[in-house]
């Protein structure tokens, strides 16, 4: 009679599991994702960047948290990405133009054969900001990141202000990122006040 | 005995349960490889396996000849092909597709198409059932958002006769 029970529960438990790895798979993981609009989300509800420790081109190793203070458009690329690759320049302008304002881009490239391709596209493309070779577990530490490009605004407090995942207008981006340099700008001025 | 029952029951759903999910996994991934019929010859002789692909809808991946040294092709290879010997593949004609992500259109595979495999039974090959095994790697993109390049295998069964 017990046992009949437990068959039961496990039945409809396994039924659920199943009904959730249907939603996952149809809406979660292999639709095609919407191009998400600027979006910035307001300070209560932003989370922390997830910390991480990867080589740049010079071998030298860069954590997230060395760029606590700026404003960072954390970028997760690869060189076979056709939309990756319009974005790039974009966000080589934009480190030009901001990065005396307290801003930063840094690049995660996700190819699987590291600087043997990447170099050469960095040096072909004129990218002016830091790159670093990604890896699963960094993907993995912001939300899977399968879908390229995924792109994140990290405010000068190391949390996440906005994500666009897929090829995103570049107002949208610019106006995120003054939006936030703005915001630090406030801050001061107030604590000066 | 009744525990006995309990666990078959049990088992028999964990089994249902795992089909699903593979059945559901390979039909919504952005490329899937359908059944491939079986193939038969006598040795020596020439045959071909059809392998019936599909792209997602809304998806396409780069071709075997794709339109930039960076993209990433389509491409099947045989890792063991058993008592055949693995001739040329035939890959469909490409359609040329222009995205808002590249100045000029991209050498593309989208819906369903089949790629064709000549083999030629070994000359030696013993007579009998076999599986020749393959990888077909593939990257899919939609207009806007790329895909990390996946390989996935390819089991063509034959028998020599």
């Amino acid at each position: 009679m017990e046992s009949g029970l437990i068959v039961r529960s496990i039945r409809i438990l396994l039924i659920i599991l199943t009904a959730a790895l249907v939603g996952w798979i149809f809406y979660g993981r292999s639709s095609p994702r919407p191009v998400q609009a600027a979006g910035v989300k307001p300070g209560k509800d932003r989370h922390d960047a997830p910390d991480f420790a990867l080589k740049d081109a010079a071998g030298k190793v860069v954590h997230l948290s060395d760029y606590k203070g700026k404003v960072v458009l954390l970028d997760f690329w690869a060189t076979w990405c056709g939309p990756c690759r319009i974005e790039i320049p974009w966000f080589t302008e934009m480190q030009r133009k901001y990065k005396d304002e307290g801003f930063a881009v840094l690049g995660v490239s996700m190819d699987d054969e590291g600087w043997e391709v990447v170099k050469p596209f960095l040096s072909q493309a004129g990218v002016n900001y830091r790159v670093v070779i990604g890896n699963d577990e960094t993907a993995q530490m912001y939300g899977g990141v399968d879908a390229l490009p995924t792109t994140f605004l990290i405010d000068r407090d190391g949390k996440i202000a906005a994500v666009h995942i897929a090829l995103t207008d570049k107002k949208d981006f610019e106006d995120g990122v003054e939006q936030l340099l703005e915001e630090a700008n406030k801050v001061a001025d107030n604590r000066v006040r | 005995m009744a525990s006995n029952s309990c666990w078959k029951r049990l088992t028999k759903w964990l089994i249902i349960a795992c089909v699903s999910w593979a059945v559901l996994a390979q039909a919504t991934a952005h490329l899937s490889v359908g059944a491939i019929s079986k193939v038969a010859g006598k040795r020596n002789a020439a045959i071909e396996a059809r392998i019936p692909v599909a792209i997602q809808p809304g998806f396409h991946v780069n071709s075997n000849t794709p339109s930039d040294d960076y993209l990433i092709p389509l491409k099947l290879k045989w890792t063991a092909p058993g008592a055949l010997e693995a001739g040329q593949i035939a890959y469909p004609k490409p359609s040329q597709e222009k995205y808002d992500f590249a100045e000029k259109p991209l050498s593309v595979f989208t819906g369903n198409f089949d790629l064709v495999a000549h083999f030629k039974v070994a000359p030696t090959a013993p007579a009998g059932p076999g599986v020749a095994t393959g990888k077909l790697t593939y990257q899919a993109c939609n207009s806007t958002t790329c895909f990390p390049p996946k390989t996935i295998d390819i089991n063509v069964p034959y028998t020599v006769q």
